[in-house]
């Protein structure tokens, strides 16, 4: 074995959560990952992964890359979280394991059989319901939006009252991962009432019976987490069960609507719809980004991330590496997705991902039995975010199927 | 369900009389997946053969696991095997990991360990050590020579009482158990009677205090039916008659239905199925009483039907 002596990584004073890369992030993501495997960005003082194979073994080294110091810009061992940590997202091994399992369980696709029925319908008839309205329609708040605010709260057992607030708490929350700009500016006014309505609903008497929320404080019951876990578990599904497939689900019907053929394709082979969502959450990447902290002095592509440094993970930038990806910006229901990072990997691997599958699932095929075409129909409109690659608008025209 | 890889045998140690331990890595090099105390490895031996061995390693070290081999001579020759054939540089394969025997939340735990059942206890001890809980190991063995790891443990001091059987007799369960303890989880491993005592021990006990594994089937009683009934594979989509004298394995494989299987006794949790209609029978030593309460999984190895029919998701 040779080893030879670390070299400082190259330095970028590009701002990634600036509004120009938010509004289009590809080309900062190709610089990145041309730069080199580990670039450190000066305006921020944290290094930054873009590539494929990098971002891929940090987030399976656990051991080297830890959470539990928030997996945002700030540093919990040196700043207090602006709440208490989560304890999936921000905590490591040991402490991780049983809320985490009380949840892989819960969300398991066995557990989430029992929805499919009630979910396919509640598709159905909202599809129906639109396209009985007319053929032009924005499809962020029509179905992106529309579809799991129906379905999710009611699976998770959150009342009907209140449930405007879940997205602009998501919003705030991931914006919160990024640094204080003004988009964390813009949503700190309502900070105090979104947060106390999330907490509410996260007691167990605010939960009907039955669902996701009841079964964490049934697992409570049993003693597989603590009473004290049980509402933050409840919290974690709130907090990272929303926004996201919002906008995952918004990102697959713009790239459907940006590729007829795709959608074509879709009708025909109906079955291809899980390969089509998770193709595109890798094509998108609706979580663009997520932190890290070097537990120790990690060694990472020649260069070295001293402990106690912050590293920001380009899951986007890793789904597009043409290092690991053929034609990595063609969204092509023909290529095999697997392996992207768009729910992250490891032992933090999205928990929530077979609740988004079998949602899209639901909402596409409902649609592709109803819709012969889908196309951009105005003017789009991105959402910025600092973590999230949302989507503010998105007009539509579709042509319904005889 | 299980995918099987090759690792390779890096290290073989006799860590008491008759217990070996086995030091595992990927051949080329490649992280281990992650494990937490509880969990257990299937080892497939060339014989054919797959055994249960419970991870007794280190899981911050992602490079090797670790298991611990008792020489069980009324065994049905996997640990022989272990013991006078397996060499280090021999490759062997292994499926999981796998854990359904998880260290649950608390501030106090009692650890009861008889034989080689310290061996999934090992790593909950260091884990509970780290995260500064309250613990006690009581382990006990037939006599200190054959007690594995006592040297690891010997850094922990009076948290742990070791009681050989031939200097201090059979563990004490009145002493230990005898007053319930709410907000400690009692943990237990080791031979059946003594899980079987331990258990009768913590009646008493709040609900859900106590959590045991065992290596060794549970013994069950007679089968709901002594009838034949019918088992409909979904995916497949085709039935099948399981008589009173063959599993449902048995019979869905000769149906050219593959499922994973491993241990044939309901211990090991490798062909663990859904249950999409129908009542299961369930016969196995995983599912607790709230599990075999909902009826959507069984493992088919053992498990039979308690309906005419039952629809699983092959």
């Amino acid at each position: 074995m040779t080893t030879t002596a670390p070299a400082p990584p190259p330095v970028s004073d590009a701002d990634p959560f600036g509004p120009e890369v938010l509004e289009d992030p590809l080309p900062f993501h190709a610089a990145l990952r041309e730069a080199g495997p580990v670039v450190r960005l000066s305006r921020y003082g944290v290094y930054a992964m873009g590539r494929y194979a990098e971002v891929h073994a940090a987030l399976r080294d656990w051991q080297g890359f830890e959470s539990g110091a928030g997996v945002g810009l700030s540093n919990f061992r040196t700043e207090a979280p602006w709440r208490p940590p989560s304890l999936l997202l921000e905590a490591d091994p040991p402490r991780h394991d049983a809320p985490r399992r009380v949840l892989v369980d819960l969300l398991s696709p066995r557990a989430l059989r029992r929805l499919r029925e009630r979910w396919t319908a509640a598709a159905e008839d909202l599809v129906d319901r639109l396209l009985a309205e007319g053929d032009e329609f924005d499809a962020v708040p029509a179905l992106a939006e529309a579809y799991p605010l129906r379905v999710f709260p009611d699976a998770v057992g959150v009342s009907p009252e209140g449930r405007e607030n879940l997205l602009p708490y998501g919003e705030f929350l991931f914006n919160a991962f990024g640094p204080h700009n003004d988009l964390v500016a813009e949503g700190a006014p309502r900070l105090p009432e979104l947060s106390a309505w999330v907490n509410a609903q996260c007691q167990r008497d605010s939960l009907a019976d039955g669902g996701f929320g009841a079964g964490i404080w049934a697992a409570a019951d049993r003693g597989e987490i603590t009473h004290e876990q049980a509402p933050l578990v409840v919290r974690s599904l709130l907090s990272a069960g929303v926004d996201t497939t919002v906008h995952g689900l918004a990102a697959t019907l713009h790239a459907f609507a940006t590729h007829p053929d795709q959608w074509r394709r879709l009708r025909a082979r109906p079955e291809l719809v899980r390969v089509a969502f998770d193709e595109a959450v890798r094509w998108a990447s609706p979580v663009q980004t997520f932190f890290r902290t070097a537990t120790t002095d990690v060694r990472v592509g020649g260069t070295v991330i001293p402990h106690g440094e912050k590293i920001l993970m380009f899951l986007a930038a890793a789904n597009r590496d043409p290092r690991r990806w053929d034609d990595p910006d063609r969204f092509d229901l023909s290529r095999d997705p697997s392996g992207h990072v768009g729910f992250g990997f490891g032992i933090h691997h999205c928990v929530g991902q077979h609740v988004a599958r079998l949602e899209a699932e639901c909402l596409l095929t409902a649609l592709a039995a109803r819709v012969e075409a889908i196309e951009v129909a105005g003017a789009t409109r991105r959402l910025h975010n600092n973590t999230l690659r949302a989507w503010g608008s998105l007009p539509v025209r579709v042509r319904p199927a005889r | 369900m299980g995918r099987t890889v090759r690792l390779r045998v890096t290290a073989k140690e006799r860590v008491a009389d008759d217990v070996v331990a086995l030091t595992l890595a990927d051949p080329t090099g490649d992280r281990l997946p992650d494990w937490t105390p509880g969990a257990h490895l299937d080892l497939v031996l060339p014989t054919g053969l797959t055994r249960q061995y419970s991870l007794c390693g280190d899981r911050f070290d992602p490079s090797r696991y670790r298991v611990g081999v008792l020489r069980e001579p009324d065994g049905r020759g996997g640990s022989a095997y272990v013991h006078d054939e397996l060499r280090v540089g021999d490759e062997v394969g292994v499926g999981g990991p796998r854990n359904h025997f998880p260290l649950v939340p608390s501030q106090r735990y009692l650890f009861l360990a008889g034989g080689i059942g310290i061996t999934p206890l090992l790593p909950m001890v260091h884990q509970a050590d780290l995260l500064g809980a309250d613990w006690t190991l009581v382990y006990g063995g037939r006599r200190r020579g054959s007690m594995a790891f006592l040297g690891e443990l010997a850094g922990y001091g009076d948290r742990v009482h070791v009681v050989p059987q031939d200097e201090q007799g059979l563990l004490d369960l009145p002493h230990w158990l005898g007053t319930p303890r709410p907000g400690t989880r009692v943990y237990c491993c080791g031979p059946g009677p003594l899980l079987d005592a331990v258990g009768a021990a913590c009646a008493s006990w709040p609900a859900h205090s106590l959590r045991t594994e065992r290596f060794v089937a549970r013994e069950q009683p007679a089968p709901a039916r002594s009838t034949p009934f019918d088992v409909r594979l979904a995916r497949s989509g085709t039935t099948v008659t399981v008589a009173p004298d063959r599993s449902v394995l048995e019979v869905v494989r000769e149906a050219g239905v593959d499922v994973l299987s491993s241990c044939r006794q309901g211990t090991c949790g490798t062909c663990g199925t859904d249950v999409l209609e129908g009542l299961p029978d369930h016969r196995d030593s995983i599912l607790d009483d709230a599990e075999r309460e909902a009826g959507d999984c069984m493992y088919i190895c053992v498990s039979r039907a308690r309906s005419d029919h039952l629809v699983l998701d092959l």
